[in-house]
């Protein structure tokens, strides 16, 4: 079998949707009527229709991972369901290669009166397995689950964890060649979690997978490419994970600053970063500063301050001696230094807590104070890219 | 190992012939999992329930109640039907529901599955299979408790009620055929749900379910034209033993409805992505 051959090919798709419900109803029945006539005609946009798919263009092969990303509503779930044959394109073509699995919505079509194993039957039905496939997987399918003490029990009692643990042990049972997963792996723990990309990571070499989800670091672990889709349209396609999850993540860009704590100890609290636009080049030095109207505090406060990535997961905490000096009240400036600087390209935010003491006693906090822009050539999904020297070359004996 | 191609795009490229097919290859090819559908509807159906199968048959059997306290008592005065009118009622009554649930059964189906159509892509054609078998597991129960009447009321064993099964069987698929050209249209808008019960409440009073055909007048006219007179006389018929008057426009019927029942499946397949469309959650 050759390795390389495309297994998905979407060309020039577009698909439009009604945005009133009873228009939508009335010209679903005009479809139903033009589509027995066989409906040949250039399909325009009627009376309040929009593209909710526009143009999208893209080839998978197998082995290849797309990372399908977007806002809620950018048309990433019609594009499954087109790609899933669940619904008809109204321009484009899609040539598909193979069995097509879909991990959209896992356990669909439970019952919730019927036991667990029951139920295995019938999802199993649903996802195209006969009778002697199902009995040949069942154990194999409780075991996956690992709830096999409450398979027997109705499935209305089962939590929705559970349920999915189920669902996608049935549904992982298939050896499609192309697999679509729509974000199903967010409810579950993250012990099944794990679990679930070790079955995809080993489908994966063998498959052509459509992968959307809006955890970042999910997608960039399993995708080989990116397509990000905006108010229906490509806005970025191609190989370069890291390029296409960070316009992602320009579209995000909140800068709302948000005080959480504020005892009236300080006033007129300012953090700034001495660059211009924020904006520093990966490997300089970081110079910024604090300042603030002392009101009641006897002592040089300490700053604690966390720099956020765009996910909002800490990912730094910035650490200075403290300088136990007494302070009397007035304006009062602190300035700071952090050399060479390893963070890797892309958005942080600062979040800052002014201490009494260090660890003692917060009297200010606010988080998104500032922003800042992280400039460099290589472009990387992690949050740092540490300088690293290669000593030399050795041949071992 | 060449791997099957599927290709999606706006027109239906395929000619009707090759959808036909298409459409027959998966009625057939879904036994599997429109039994299993079967199976869950009806398990759970009655394990959540106390009086359980009863509810089969309860309706027509009430409904025969009605009109057989209405006879006994004087209010109402209806022709000699010339077997016991207990069970001429009984009989009607029954295989009136049959008819009734065949016409619901194909969009009732589609509908409760409604969460899973518009998630996995599965052969539809099995909705409409589960129905038919769900019906036929109704039917049997109901046709059970028929003969067990017959029994009762002395008309005793003829060798037509071997045939009356059969006879059964394609009411369920004049029924199903019906309600397969209603169901894309009745999932978009749920008047035709509303239209059909009504219609259906009003059909009944010009088919010879509780009565006979009128000797003359307007009512005689229509109930002779009405297909459905066909369907039920020519089963009571054949479950009394005696002489079928409609044989030749019931095995009429039987032609039309096979033929027209591939036409309406395959009407079915090219609509659902349409109604999914327009149902998607």
């Amino acid at each position: 079998m050759n390795e390389s051959e495309v297994l998905v090919k979407v060309e020039g798709l577009s698909k439009k949707f009604c945005k009133d419900l009873k228009t939508s109803l009335w010209y679903g029945v005009q479809d139903l009527v033009s589509n027995i006539r066989g409906n040949k005609n250039e399909r325009q946009l009627r009376d309040k229709e929009f593209w909710a798919v526009k143009n999208i263009n893209f080839e998978l092969r197998r082995g290849e991972c797309l990372g399908l990303i977007g806002h809620n509503g950018a048309g990433k779930s019609t594009l499954l369901k087109i790609l899933n044959g669940l619904i008809n394109p109204d321009s484009g073509k899609i040539t598909i290669k193979g069995n097509v699995g879909a991990l959209i919505e896992l356990g669909a079509g439970f019952n919730p009166i019927l036991s667990g194993r029951e139920n295995i039957y019938n999802n199993g039905a649903v996802l195209g397995f006969n009778k002697e496939e199902i009995d040949s997987k069942i154990e194999n399918i409780i075991d996956f689950s690992e709830i096999r003490e409450f398979i027997d029990m109705p499935v209305q009692n089962y939590s929705s964890g559970m349920k999915v643990r189920l669902g996608f042990a049935v549904a992982a049972q298939m050896e499609p060649d192309v697999l679509i997963i729509d974000e199903v792996l967010a409810v579950g723990d993250l012990g099944f979690v794990t679990k679930c990309f070790k079955k995809i990571d080993s489908l994966l070499p063998k498959t052509a997978v459509v992968f959307v989800s809006h955890s970042m670091p999910m997608v960039s672990r399993i995708s080989t490419q990116i397509l990000l889709m905006e108010k229906g349209r490509m806005e970025y396609y191609g190989k370069d994970v890291a390029v296409g999850i960070n316009s992602y993540y320009k579209k995000f860009t909140n800068n709302t600053t948000s005080v959480l704590l504020d005892d009236g100890s300080i006033e007129d609290f300012a953090f700034e970063i001495l660059t211009d636009n924020n904006i520093v080049n990966w490997g300089e030095d970081l110079n910024f500063t604090a300042s603030f109207k002392n009101n009641k505090l006897k002592q040089i406060p300490y700053i604690s301050i966390g720099i956020y990535d765009k996910e909002n997961r800490p990912v730094v905490l910035m650490r200075y001696d403290e300088k136990k000096v007494s302070i009397s009240k007035g304006k009062i400036r602190l300035n700071f230094i952090h050399k060479k600087i390893q963070l890797s390209r892309g958005v942080y935010t600062f979040n800052v807590i002014v201490n009494e003491k260090f660890n003692r006693n917060a009297v200010f906090r606010v988080n998104n104070i500032q922003q800042l822009f992280v400039e460099c050539d290589t472009e990387s999904f992690p949050p740092f890219l540490l300088d690293t020297t290669l000593l030399d070359v050795l041949y071992e004996k | 190992m060449q791997l099957e191609t599927k290709i999606y795009q706006k027109e239906n490229s395929l000619k009707l012939t090759k959808q036909l097919k298409e459409s027959i290859k998966d009625l057939f090819g879904s036994h599997f999992l429109a039994k299993q559908l079967a199976i869950r509807d009806v398990r759970s159906q009655y394990r959540q329930s106390y009086l359980g199968i009863i509810w089969a048959f309860i309706t027509p059997v009430t409904s025969a109640l009605v009109w057989i306290i209405l006879n006994l008592t004087g209010t109402i005065r209806i022709s000699d039907t010339g077997v016991p009118y207990p069970i001429y009622a009984f009989s009607g009554t029954l295989i009136w529901s049959i008819i009734t649930e065949s016409i619901n059964s194909p969009s009732s189906s589609t509908n409760a599955a409604r969460g899973i159509i518009t998630k996995i892509n599965f052969p539809k054609e099995a909705l409409v299979l589960s129905g038919i078998y769900k019906l036929f597991f109704n039917s049997t129960i109901k046709i059970v408790l028929l003969v067990i009447f017959i029994f009762i009321f002395g008309i005793g064993f003829h060798w037509s009620l071997l045939l009356f099964p059969l006879a059964i069987a394609i009411c369920v698929l004049f029924g199903t055929t019906i309600g397969l050209f209603m169901t894309p249209i009745g999932l978009i808008y749920n008047d035709i749900a509303k239209i059909i019960r009504m219609g259906l409440s009003f059909l009944m009073y010009v088919t010879p379910v509780v009565y006979i055909i009128p000797k003359e007048g307007i009512m005689k006219a229509i109930m002779e034209i009405n297909p459905f007179t066909a369907l039920i006389l020519t089963c009571r018929d054949l479950a009394f033993g005696t002489a079928t008057e409609y044989l030749g426009y019931f095995f009429w019927i039987f032609l039309i409805s096979v033929a027209l029942f591939f036409i309406a499946l395959m009407f079915y397949r090219i609509s659902i992505p349409i109604i999914v469309e327009r149902l998607s959650a």
